[in-house]
């Protein structure tokens, strides 16, 4: 069959027939590279025209549609203006910090798309503690707003920066308990395993009612921690003109820009796995003809759908929601989301302990 | 004593909030003193649009000065040029024919429910959320165009004269008013179920912005800010010109205090505005739509003032009259000054968040502030 | 235990409150999101050609010419002192009529300064003969300031007869 992992292991048969192990791996290691940075790119322009479409057409605007058929290029000619905008660094500003934090967020993004499955068969790095390196790894992504907001020599900036280390630092709580229920019903962090635990439907369906909240706080929390509206204080337009990125222009901005909508696709990304069975297809229980139909569809579409789908409801939320003020924030964070999802956590271990769900 | 750094003896950040930034709606420069995000102290640079309007008048004659002071609050371009052509009939003391006062009232509240609906998209945009902006511009386009056909012009339309207006109303009016009325009357759950019912919009507003009766007074507050306190302050009722005293509508009172009854009194404001639209549409007198007037207007030696509701608050004309063609002085008390002056007020102690929605509830238009 | 229980009671109130706001919200946009019909943008300037503005719309101040180039403007300056920002200029000359042999005063240039125009149409109202009117174009934009200086009355054009 016509599929990712089908590729991957012929190519990898090919190499390994026709060179030594060694270089066949380090060639292995380059196409994964290359294709990592081709993936981010083509994320970029796809997620960009997304969102402005989606916003449109919520807004009753038509969108971008003049560039390439329907407006499909509109990102392709921005990525080409940001490209050939003179790249500034302020007087005042700390150069070293100010040009290494886009590539900070970049670097970041790049390192959460190694454990992320995205197909059946075809992950870069299936490590045995999968979700704890996302989640250890994604806090990174604060230190770089850090030093964006500290370098610029701005207010709006530093004030953007304290807010984003404020929020993310918050957020990564409830994120960490939601991920954390799959993790317990599962009994492992490896995301192999967790994809291979929902064989026989999402975990969004097997596990309850506490499941379902656990994905809700999840969402909420994940869209905090990219800084999407209706939690985008660490950039919040009125307020604080641009935030952290208020002193960056062409494509130091573009990286950041970028940045950050690869971020909202791998949380999407791993929302997709975790509750709703990654590349899975849709399962139920044993009725082996339903699921033998859904097994015609392509493991990497179902990854696709479902991570597009996640995606399009952050920007739903996006666009429809005013933004919270920064005491609000936290209070939602540790006044509602925090408990609810540590009692919500004793429920589903209670669940798993007793065998309950399906 | 302020160090070169922006930040005060006592450490605390100053920030220049403007003149060019995204939530002033123009050229207004706010010096934010912040402790952390709280804020401590605001104080607003104003002169950045002065164009000296006042000083403008004076040089221009009684017909020609009304078309100027569409420029002031543009988005109430209609009640200036009234309030303007007010005080001209009352030094000319002339008797403005009833369909003129008809078409005059009925443009008012156009002018009012446009203006509002700018106001409210505006808003949600400060507090961020984007979306109300364009389906509010989608309801204020038809006034726009209802607006365009009648007076020639969508924004500063000079459509008062005095004695009356300058055309006759034009024969679709009544129909597209009528349309523009169902379409609004479909539209406007949309916003309670956009913006007003929304939970984070409440509590962004709810018990920030506090201002008490009695200090609305003392700065001098009017329209919906001072209603919002509960002080009733609406011309339209209390010194009742034209036709209002003959309509049926209530003055709108929120005893909130607070940002959200600020913007609720807007919100029912609209309410009755489309209920004095109402009242008027099927009811407009015949007859001639501008009194006759002299080729030249010469005001008699004296002075006269009118006041008239814009959509931000009691609008002042004083006109100091020479005897001669053109005013000796024109005085312009403008709603938004006096509004803009409770700002620091209204967000001591508050988080930078409140000072973007008290100021959005305040509802700034910088050219009406510098003139 | 009843306090605990109300504020228990309240706080899952709360919730629910706020989850039922968030998503009526929600539902709107997702109306329009899948409503495209609902769209009303206006594809200018595409739709040039199907663009009308209503006969009303101050455009731009033009002198009225009929077949035989022929307009109704005395040279009154009327309009001149009407305008309020000094927009319009008449330049008069005297016209030597055939049969009488008597002087009359006529119009030589009128002069119109679009980029000084404020659209107040007010000189519109104040001519007596109703010889300018305004025009509905707004596509004013020109690479000189000098082409926005404009003669309203065209080349060899001349008064209408019997208009005093
Ligand atoms: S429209 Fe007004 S500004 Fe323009 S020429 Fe006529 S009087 Fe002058
Ligand atoms: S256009 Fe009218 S007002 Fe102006 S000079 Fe000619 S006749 Fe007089």
């Amino acid at each position: 069959m016509w599929s990712l992992s089908n590729i991957a292991a012929n190519i990898d048969q090919w190499l390994n027939a026709n060179m030594s192990p060694t270089w066949a791996l380090i060639v292995e290691m380059v196409i994964a590279g290359v294709a990592v940075i081709g993936l981010f790119a083509a994320l970029g322009l796809v997620l960009v025209i997304m969102e402005r479409k989606v916003s449109a057409w919520i807004q009753i605007r038509l969108g971008p549609n003049r560039v390439g058929p329907k407006g499909m290029l509109q990102s392709l000619a921005d990525t080409l203006k940001l490209l050939v905008k003179e790249g500034m660094t302020p007087g005042g500003a700390d150069k070293l910090l100010f040009n290494v934090a886009p590539f900070v967020a970049m670097i970041v993004a790049m390192l959460l798309l190694a454990p992320i499955a995205f197909a059946k068969d075809f992950q870069l790095w299936d490590l045995n503690i999968g979700v704890l390196y996302i989640s250890a790894v994604s806090s990174i992504s604060v230190i770089s707003i850090l030093m964006a907001g500290w370098a610029s020599n701005n207010k709006y900036s530093l004030l953007g920066a304290m807010r984003s280390g404020a929020q993310i630092v918050s957020y990564e709580l409830s994120a960490g308990l939601a991920v954390l229920a799959i993790v317990v019903l599962t009994g492992s962090l490896r995301i192999s395993d967790i994809i291979q635990a929902q064989e026989n439907g999402w975990w969004l369906f097997k596990g309850h009612i506490p499941v379902i909240i656990a994905f809700i706080i999840f969402i909420i929390a994940v869209t905090a921690e990219t800084n999407r509206a209706p939690f985008d204080l660490a950039e919040a337009e009125s307020e604080l003109t641009a935030g952290f990125h208020t002193e960056y222009s062409g494509m130091k901005f573009a990286l950041f820009f970028l940045a950050e909508y690869v971020n909202v696709f791998i949380v999407c990304a791993i929302g997709a796995t975790l509750f709703l069975g990654g590349w899975m297809p849709f399962h139920i229980g044993n009725w082996h003809a339903f699921n033998g139909v859904m097994d015609w569809i392509p493991s990497s579409v179902w990854f696709f759908g479902k991570t597009f789908f996640l995606i399009f409801v952050i920007m739903w939320f996006r666009w429809t929601f005013p933004r919270l003020r920064i005491d609000q924030l936290l209070n939602l964070e540790w006044k509602y989301l925090l408990p609810i999802s540590m009692f919500n956590l004793l429920l589903v271990t209670l669940i798993a302990i007793m065998g309950w769900h399906f | 004593m302020f160090e070169e750094v922006g930040t005060t003896t006592e450490g605390d950040l100053i920030i220049n909030m403007g003149p060019q930034h995204p939530a002033t709606h123009g050229v207004l420069h706010l010096v934010v003193t912040l402790n952390g995000e709280t804020i401590k102290n605001v104080e607003p640079h104003l002169g950045y649009i002065h164009r000296s309007i006042e000083k403008m008048c004076e040089s221009l004659t009684y017909r020609q000065f009304i078309y100027v002071t569409s420029r002031m609050d543009y988005l109430s371009a209609h009640i200036n040029n009234h309030a303007c052509a007010m005080c001209v009939e009352k030094g000319l003391q002339l008797e403005v024919p009833p369909r003129a006062q008809v078409i005059r009232v009925l443009m008012d509240e156009l002018t009012r429910l446009a203006s509002h609906e700018l106001w409210w998209g505006a808003m949600a945009m400060d507090l961020g959320a984007f979306t109300p902006f364009f389906h509010a511009f989608r309801e204020r386009e038809v006034i726009n165009d209802i607006m365009e056909e009648t007076c020639g012009a969508r924004l500063t339309m000079n459509y008062m004269v005095p004695g009356g207006v300058m055309h006759d109303l034009h024969p679709n009016f009544q129909q597209r008013v009528k349309d523009f009325l169902q379409l609004y009357k479909r539209k406007i759950h949309e916003y309670d179920e956009l913006v007003t019912g929304n939970i984070i919009f409440q509590n962004r507003m709810k018990g920030v912005g506090i201002i008490s009766p009695e200090d609305v007074i003392s700065y001098g507050c009017t329209g919906p800010v001072a209603r919002g306190s509960g002080v009733s302050s609406d011309v339209r009722k209390l010194y009742p010109y034209e036709i209002y005293d003959k309509l049926e509508f209530d003055e709108v009172l929120e005893d909130g205090c607070d940002s959200f009854a600020r913007y609720m009194v807007r919100i029912r404001e609209m309410q009755q505005s489309v209920r004095i639209i109402e009242q008027l549409i099927d009811n407009i007198p015949d007859g001639e739509f501008q009194a006759k007037t002299k080729a030249v207007l010469k005001l008699p030696k004296g002075e006269f003032y009118s006041k008239a509701e814009t959509a931000r608050g009691e609008l002042g004309v004083y006109i100091v009259s020479e005897g001669g063609t053109t005013p000796y002085r024109i005085k312009f008390r403008s709603p938004g000054f006096s509004n803009l002056s409770a700002l620091n007020h209204l967000v001591k102690g508050g988080k930078i968040g409140d000072l973007i929605a008290a100021m959005g509830t305040l509802d700034l238009v910088i050219p009406d502030i510098d003139r | 235990m009843e306090d605990e229980a109300m504020f228990l009671k309240q706080y899952i109130q709360d919730i629910w409150g706020a989850i039922k706001s968030l998503a009526t919200g929600m539902k709107r946009t997702g109306y329009y999101f899948t409503h495209h019909k609902e769209i009303i943008t206006q594809q200018y300037p595409d739709n040039r050609d199907t663009l009308v503005l209503p006969e009303r719309f101050k455009g731009e101040v033009v002198m009225i010419h009929d077949e035989n180039n022929e307009h109704a403007c005395t040279g009154c300056t009327a309009c001149e002192l009407a305008c309020p920002n000094a927009t319009i200029k008449i330049i008069t000359k005297f016209d030597v009529d055939a049969e009488t042999g008597k002087k009359k005063k006529a119009i030589d240039t009128f002069v119109y300064h679009l980029e000084l125009c404020t659209m107040c149409n007010l000189c519109v109202e104040a001519c007596p003969t109703d010889a300018i009117k305004m025009a509905q174009t707004f596509e004013h934009s020109v690479f000189d300031r000098s082409q926005l200086t404009k003669k309203l009355n065209k080349p060899g054009s001349k008064i209408r007869a019997g208009i005093e």
